[in-house]
């Protein structure tokens, strides 16, 4: 980090890219719910129903009645991409839970004993899940499992729980350092309350961030897991899946893989547009050293 | 240096071992029975038998993880049940489409990202920069089989420049085989170079900032000898990594993108596997490609001790 020695960035460029930060952080979350907004309603009302299959309207292009067009079953893709946001946003976010419930107490276990056999044997097992792209451990869970979204979950959680075990240790080591845990040392508190009392509530900000970025990392997957028929499994619409349909259709039907691909891009950009506005809002000091 | 070296080739023997008894467990012990898994519900029991014995399932498992560790040490990954023919064919054959297609992606990417990230740290704030920042903010949102549909639909079926899919084979000539891996490889070198571009930028502008240069212009050396004979050096160390760890990602990637374009590479062959419930070329498939990415990760550990000498101490 550079932030004492950074050159003075002129106050107005420096006071017009905070807020074209803050801007990015409203734009991203608006994005975002949009399309949490849509998969909610999907429960209670779709345009059309996505089971129901209607052969006559098929490889419609976009039109007022169906502002998407339909797919090559005839099914409205405006309801398939809403009911599809669910499954996206299910996958991603339980992943993002397991990564969470999994990673922060093995990164918290080894910062507060650090340079243990612990330590070491948490930091090593990370390396080892490392080794593994998401796509591989679904590959080996779907072989044994059969396919399905919950390969999906699984696959996507064990990929994100060394991300958050070594971002939860990395930030943790530092705070280990700082008076007011000293302070607790010398009240008596133990490493395990320490952890939960004084570390943990000081990593908030920072999961929040690493968790924005891997959902938007988990909705991709999602995708790919799923238009390789590894994850979400017909007739649960999925954008993956719809993707992995529109393909041999693409001549025809361009309409049938532009919209879930946009949809994919819009959500993933919304993400990270709030994962970097949230880290300039809760860390002011990254806003002046980064740029 | 030798105590480093050491101590890293211990760790990678460690992470190879490691790596291969949990793909060992996931395949082979976790579903009880991998021959009649194998062989689907309605097998006869006969059948069952006569495949145990042909995949040596009746050993312990202890035995026939060292039999398999054993077959790989001399490139024996057993027969594919579904093919009949040694697995190493098979993939021998397919780790030439799969490999030189994560090759030229990665020459892509970094072909793209290094002048377009050095571009725009040296233009900091500039409208220019933003304009690349928000471009590679938009790369890193596509999904690489979706931007490949995209080529397809553009360069294939609109402007009929390249075929959509499908591989001529190598013994077509080295342009024919290019030419098909090209489309691929810009798929699936985009996002990765959005990534890269992003990071080659925040480490320039973080050695931009370092005393150094400010001593390097003091003595008279223009802005843009100072970028290029200092800062661009220095910050190709953290850029060096991410390429390491791309390279696993393309690999990944390779494997989604080669079902775009209809290619017979690894992803087939393992898709494949995955449907015929030939386990054993699932498990020689992912034990390859976790072993490649284990590789460069250390093949990059190295090259980091090569160019900053302080790395060596440290670990």
């Amino acid at each position: 980090m550079i932030v004492e020695e950074t050159p003075a960035v002129e106050p107005r460029a420096e006071l017009g890219r905070a807020a074209l930060r803050t801007r990015s952080l409203v734009a991203g979350a608006i994005l975002t719910l949009v399309f949490i907004a849509a998969a909610l309603i999907s429960f209670v009302y779709t345009p059309y129903d996505v089971t129901v299959l209607a052969i006559p309207n098929r490889l419609m292009p976009p039109s007022p009645a169906h502002w998407f067009g339909t797919d090559h079953f005839g099914r409205d893709i405006l309801s398939m991409i809403m009911v599809g946001a669910r499954t996206s946003i299910a996958v991603a976010f339980i992943a993002v839970g397991i990564g969470i419930g999994l990673g922060v107490p093995l990164g918290l276990t080894a910062a507060a004993n650090r340079r243990s056999l612990l330590d070491e044997a948490i930091m090593r097992g990370n390396d080892l899940i490392f080794a593994f792209p998401a796509l591989l451990i679904a590959i080996l869970i779907t072989a044994v499992f059969g396919p399905g979204a919950v390969n999906a979950i699984v696959a996507i959680g064990i990929f994100n729980i060394p991300v958050f075990a070594r971002v939860t240790r990395g930030a943790a080591l530092s705070l280990w350092t700082r008076e007011f845990v000293l302070s607790a040392r010398v009240a008596g508190k133990g490493r395990v309350r320490i952890s939960l009392e004084h570390i943990l509530p000081n990593l908030t900000n920072l999961l929040i961030v690493q968790g924005t970025i891997q959902f938007s990392l988990g909705i991709l997957a999602e995708a790919a897991l799923s238009y390789v028929g590894l994850g979400a499994q017909p007739p649960t619409p999925s954008w993956g899946r719809m993707l992995a349909d529109a393909q041999t259709m693409i001549g025809l039907a361009p309409h049938m893989a532009l919209i879930p691909g946009m949809a994919i891009v819009v959500m993933v950009l919304g993400l990270n547009l709030m994962g970097d506005g949230l880290r300039d809002v809760f860390d002011p000091r990254i806003r002046r050293s980064r740029s | 240096m030798v105590n480093f070296l050491i101590g890293r080739l211990a760790s990678l023997l460690v992470s190879l071992i490691a790596a291969s008894v949990v793909i060992f467990v996931v395949i082979e012990v976790i579903p009880g029975d991998p021959a009649s898994y194998m062989l689907g519900l309605n097998a006869q029991p006969d059948t069952v038998a006569a495949l145990r014995e042909q995949l040596g399932l009746d050993a312990p498992a202890l035995q026939r993880y060292f039999a398999w560790i054993g077959g790989l040490v001399q490139g024996q990954f057993g027969i594919s049940y579904t093919y009949r023919v040694p697995v190493a064919e098979l993939i021998s054959d397919r780790l030439w489409i799969s490999l030189p297609l994560a090759v030229y992606a990665l020459v892509l990417s970094t072909l793209i990202a290094f002048p377009v990230g050095i571009w725009a740290a040296a233009r900091r704030n500039s409208p220019a920069d933003i304009t690349v920042m928000g471009a590679t903010q938009l790369g890193i949102a596509v999904p690489n089989f979706w931007f490949a549909m995209l080529l397809v639909l553009a360069f294939s079926i609109t402007l009929r420049w390249f075929s959509a899919g499908g591989f001529p084979g190598w013994q077509a000539g080295l342009f024919e085989g290019v030419k098909a891996l090209t489309l691929p490889a810009i798929a699936l070198a985009l996002p990765q170079a959005s990534i890269l571009a992003r990071v080659m930028r925040s480490s320039l502008l973080e050695t931009l900032g370092e005393d150094y240069i400010r001593t390097a212009r003091a003595k008279g050396l223009s802005r843009r000898q100072t970028l290029w004979r200092h800062a661009v050096r220095n910050a190709l160390i953290p850029v060096l990594t991410i390429i390491g760890l791309q390279f696993s990602f393309l690999l990944a990637g390779a494997i989604i993108i080669e079902n775009v374009f209809f290619l017979p590479g690894l992803g087939r062959l393992v898709f494949q596997g995955i449907t015929q419930r030939d386990l054993i070329v699932v498990k020689s498939v992912v034990m390859l490609l976790v072993f490649a990415v284990i590789m460069v990760t250390f093949i990059v550990d190295i090259a980091y001790a090569i160019a900053d000498p302080r790395l060596r101490r440290q670990r």
